[in-house]
């Protein structure tokens, strides 16, 4: 029997196929969903902030973008996946608020965006799709089976990447 | 000193609910009066809740919700979140603009629905904040009001990020509104910012 895999904010779990991975409104979080094919595991990461340099609570690190992908890759190593396998889909980071004064808090989402691509590639882990940016949430499911992410949005449609 | 939310004494909760009382108090008769209708609350509460936990507080992170959300400057920095389902947002812009029940669509929302939604909490935030500010004599500035109408998710997850540089749990207190048939109207949340909480319990005579 498969089961859903509920991700909370600022969380992170790994499931194996035929089970799947979901995320319910992201709004200028992003979820990280890493998969290693050959193997049907997977990982979603919920991360809300994209450094955890500045943090004066850097303990919980799936809430940042740099850290949680530290874990995610220890956690994925070991449970059998291999670094070099490695492939990643992204999705949210959108603004929610628009403020007519602009502040670097309401810019979180781009913020997040640019973190989660520039850890990406510092560890060499290409990414195959995005679904990034826009002013409206993103509720996620990951499939490990067919590496399929599906996106749905209210009022933006729905779409798989 | 209370440096971390876990910290907060049985006599300090009390408090705090104490303000909210007050402060809500307020904005729900502003509430009824440009409503033209009678208006409840419920006790409010205090609740420390893990990020995660926040959006459950009004139907999970899927649920389409309209949030109405002020970042509040001054003595003791707060956030203020306004937020309720957007068929209760409906309602209520049917019934500030006079319309009959149901005309209000939720696809098609114009600028004139939105600002509508808008001032509504500005009234309700200037009103709690008033009601605050005399019993603390702390001034509260709050920001202009922005409008998310989106999943529960997604409206919070900004404003807690904030929060997230310093903290896992936030400090909500939640007042519920009611109209006559005790149906909920809207969710009220102050959330203070980590600093200002000593700032507000010295201000009440509580903070030891």
């Amino acid at each position: 029997m498969a089961s859903i895999i509920q991700v909370g904010m600022a969380d992170l779990k790994l499931a194996r196929a035929p089970d799947k991975l979901m995320t319910a409104g992201l709004g200028s979080c992003i979820g990280i969903c890493i998969i290693d094919r050959s193997i049907k595991l997977a990982c979603l990461a919920h991360i809300m902030l994209p450094s955890s340099e500045q943090a004066k609570n850097p303990e919980n690190k799936a809430k940042f973008a740099d850290s949680a992908l530290e874990v995610v890759l220890e956690e994925m190593t070991k449970a059998g996946a291999s670094r070099a396998r490695l492939q990643a889909k992204i999705a949210g980071g959108a603004q929610m608020f628009k403020f007519s004064g602009e502040s670097d808090i309401m810019k979180i989402g781009e913020r997040n965006g640019l973190a989660v691509e520039a850890n990406l590639s510092k560890h060499k882990i290409p990414l195959l799709a995005k679904d990034t940016g826009g002013n409206y949430g993103r509720t996620i499911t990951f499939d490990p089976e067919t590496g399929d992410l599906l996106v749905r949005t209210i009022g933006h449609g729905e779409r798989i990447i | 000193m209370v440096n971390d939310f876990s910290e907060l004494s049985g006599m300090q909760m009390d408090a705090l609910k104490e303000i909210g009382n007050i402060g809500a108090g307020n904005a729900a008769t502003a509430l009824a009066q440009m409503l033209s209708a009678k208006i409840d609350m419920t006790v409010p509460k205090v609740n420390i809740l893990p990020f995660a936990e926040v959006p459950e507080l009004i139907g999970g992170a899927d649920s389409h919700v309209a949030g109405i959300y002020f970042n509040v400057t001054g003595g003791a920095p707060t956030n203020i979140l306004f937020i309720l389902s957007v068929e209760k947002a409906c309602l209520l812009i049917d019934m500030l603009l006079g319309r009959s029940m149901g005309e209000t669509r939720v696809e098609s929302l114009d600028d004139m629905e939105m600002s509508a939604m808008m001032e509504l909490g500005n009234i309700l935030s200037a009103t709690y904040l008033n009601a605050l500010s005399m019993f603390t004599n702390i001034s509260f500035i709050p920001s202009v009001p922005a409008l998310g109408i989106d999943m529960a998710g997604a409206v919070l997850d900004a404003i807690l990020a904030q929060f997230g540089e310093v903290a896992d749990h936030v400090l909500v207190l939640e007042t519920d509104f009611t109209k006559e048939d005790q149906e909920v109207v809207g969710h009220f949340f102050l959330l203070p910012e980590p600093g200002s909480l000593n700032t507000i319990l010295t201000a009440l005579g509580v903070n030891y």
